[in-house]
């Protein structure tokens, strides 16, 4: 083997004979053994095809943890991930002994997208196309081993994990315009910063304002088409409009949260007598100290991932001014895709406060939710999905149907259709970079190797995932946005 | 530079890292080399400086995860890379040396952070050949 990069990698294709067919897009997996409440996946048929065996076992799993209401939930991008598939949705009674999970967040704790207007249409941005992309990468600190312009003490790092984006306004980075389109509008309530370990807040240490690595990245896009004119219209998009989308989220606080009370929960669940058919699958009742130690230091987390993308925000306005000076980058919404929050949700009847976990899922609330700002109310809530580098992008909105079917929450992204060992093996960064190029896409990343592994082709076809949540009736797709300028963590 | 006796295994989204030895410690060792090569190539980071780990759990697995997450950490904070390790086991105790240099971006052009190491694929055991093998996921 001599250190050699063996694939080793049992595929198992999934047996759609497992599931009971609802409806064209709804697959049902009746409770069986231990499992509480059935699951459900959300997909069209060739996209549950090649979804891999092992999302029907953890969507299983999941149905199996105390206080589940209604069913353990799949979205249409879901893939194999740690316990909870990645795309999965579930939500707990804290009254009927529900729980809250470590691994039904996932190690980055509310990472997300944001998508900010520009002002802009896609002849300001030809001219200026390359310099642009080279000034964005100079600002942005992307990439391991970047570091930000912050540093905070014990007492500003406490104040920004207990006001997320409403702290970085008031630190200079941004307006108060931009919080009323932010998600609990930029401040999550009852965060705990001294239920955040010194660990987790060393590690964020330099990291505010940075990008990060992996499937992050910030991007200058077109407006290449509308779906839903009277939707477009309310969230302010027309054709060839310019927007940009930065994914990102809690760096390395998140992470080390995420480590800290994965262990933690693994150690204590069978102190709460909860038998855990997997041990990812970690967690720890609501009700109980360990419970309620993470969900104080989760929300920290999502104060620490909002303030960071706000401060992302302020240097991609810096960047644009000095090249652009006409360009105004308001924000169209900012969305998290890896949380657990209380909200109320209808269930046989009774308006119940549950405990809605999304591991990449993003919260899809329909028009006239009263958690959404007021001049998008009548839309529903802007879903921005990401694809992958170089691929199209999407915005949706929240649908009224999507609240009965799944605790309001939608799709996330691609999802990958190929390891990254596999696509480094496959594709080499540079070619990946010139053959963007000579499609008028520019990539700037400080790895070659990164770009291979994140290569467009490692991605399943980002249409179809939309097309699938559109269908199923969590949200409608309203625009699709294909990339100009990529700066790839 | 240690023996090279680890390699990767695919996971969905992320990368597995998998040490093999003689010895429990040696595929500790091994699957912290495994992790350093997800990010860059180990052979290109000098062992010039030393950091000492300590860390206990209540299972062989969980001290697995608990090691590798002591190094996420000391990369993250110390901005170090590591490519030599040594690694001592009492029961459930583990004392390692870790040795590296600090990152250079040219140089060692690292691909991509690593969140953490996970539960997923996680396994502590004496293989048929009578030797140890060590692996989990590493979330990038």
């Amino acid at each position: 083997m001599d250190g050699s990069h063996n694939v080793w990698w049992t595929y198992n294709a999934m047996d759609i004979a497992l599931f009971k067919r609802r409806s064209e897009f709804e697959w049902e997996i009746a409770p069986q053994g231990a499992m509480r409440v059935p699951g459900v996946i959300y997909a069209s048929e060739p996209l549950i095809r090649a979804m891999d065996h092992k999302v029907y076992e953890q969507v299983c799993n999941v149905a199996m943890l105390p206080g589940i209401v209604k069913a353990s939930y799949a979205m249409p991008d879901a893939h194999w991930g740690y316990g909870f598939p990645i795309g999965g949705v579930a939500a707990f009674d804290p009254d009927e002994g529900g729980v809250v999970s470590a691994g039904g967040v996932g190690f980055d704790i509310s990472c997300g997208v944001r998508c900010l207007h520009t002002g802009l249409v896609t002849e300001d941005i030809t001219p200026v196309q390359k310099v642009l992309a080279d000034n964005l990468y100079r600002k942005i600190p992307a990439g391991l081993g970047s570091t930000g312009a912050i540093r905070l003490n014990q007492e500003g790092m406490d104040a920004m994990l207990a006001g997320g984006a409403k702290w970085a306004v008031a630190q200079g980075y941004g307006t108060a315009a931009d919080l009323d389109h932010i998600e609990e509008y930029g401040q999550m309530k009852h965060a705990k910063p001294g239920n955040v370990s010194d660990h987790a807040k060393k590690r964020q240490r330099d990291e505010m304002g940075t990008l990060g690595s992996g499937n992050h990245y910030l991007e200058v896009q077109k407006v290449a088409r509308i779906f839903d004119e009277r939707i477009a219209g309310v969230f302010g998009i027309r054709e060839n409009d310019i927007v940009v989308s930065i994914h990102c989220g809690s760096r390395g606080l998140g992470h080390q949260i995420g480590t800290e009370f994965l262990k933690k929960m693994a150690v204590a669940a069978s102190g709460y007598g909860i038998q855990l058919p997997d041990r990812e699958l970690a967690c720890a009742p609501i009700h109980s100290p360990v419970g309620e130690e993470y969900l104080g230091a989760m929300r920290a987390a999502i104060n620490c991932a909002l303030a960071n993308r706000q401060i992302l925000t302020h240097l991609v306005r810096e960047a644009f001014e000095q090249i652009i000076p006409k360009a105004r980058l308001p924000l169209l919404y900012d969305v998290s895709h890896n949380t657990c929050k209380v909200e109320e949700h209808m269930v046989d009847g009774k308006i119940r406060k549950l405990y809605v976990h999304r591991k990449g899922a993003t919260r899809a609330f329909g028009p006239g939710h009263p958690d959404i700002t007021p001049s998008l109310r009548a839309a529903g809530q802007p879903v921005l999905i990401g694809g992958s580098m170089g691929t199209a992008s999407y915005i949706l909105a929240g649908a009224s149907e999507g609240e009965s079917r799944s605790f309001g929450s939608a799709c996330h992204g691609a999802g990958r259709a190929m390891s990254r060992h596999q696509a480094y093996k496959t594709w080499k960064g540079r070619q990946v970079i010139d053959e963007l190029a000579t499609r008028g896409i520019l990539i700037r990343s400080p790895s070659s190797r990164g770009v291979a592994e994140e290569a467009p082709g490692a991605y399943k076809d980002v249409a179809a995932v939309v097309d699938a949540a559109d269908s199923a009736g969590l949200a409608h797709k309203v625009a699709r946005l294909e990339p100009l300028v990529c700066i790839k963590g | 530079m240690n023996r090279k006796r680890w390699e990767h295994f695919s996971h969905e989204a992320d990368m597995g890292v998998r040490g093999l030895g003689s010895t429990k410690e040696e595929a500790f060792e091994q699957a912290a080399l495994a992790m350093t090569a997800v990010i860059t190539n180990p052979e290109v980071i000098a062992p010039s400086e030393a950091i000492e780990i300590h860390c206990e759990a209540p299972d062989d697995e969980l001290l697995l995860v608990d090691w590798l997450n002591a190094l996420v950490y000391e990369m993250a904070t110390r901005k170090l890379l590591f490519s030599r390790f040594e690694v001592h086991l009492d029961g459930h105790r583990l004392t390692a040396r870790a040795w590296g240099e600090p990152m250079n971006r040219a140089k060692h052009q690292p691909t991509v952070e690593i969140k953490g190491a996970t539960y997923t694929s996680l396994k502590v055991e004496k293989n048929a050949m009578d030797g140890w093998l060590a692996q989990c996921v590493v979330d990038v």
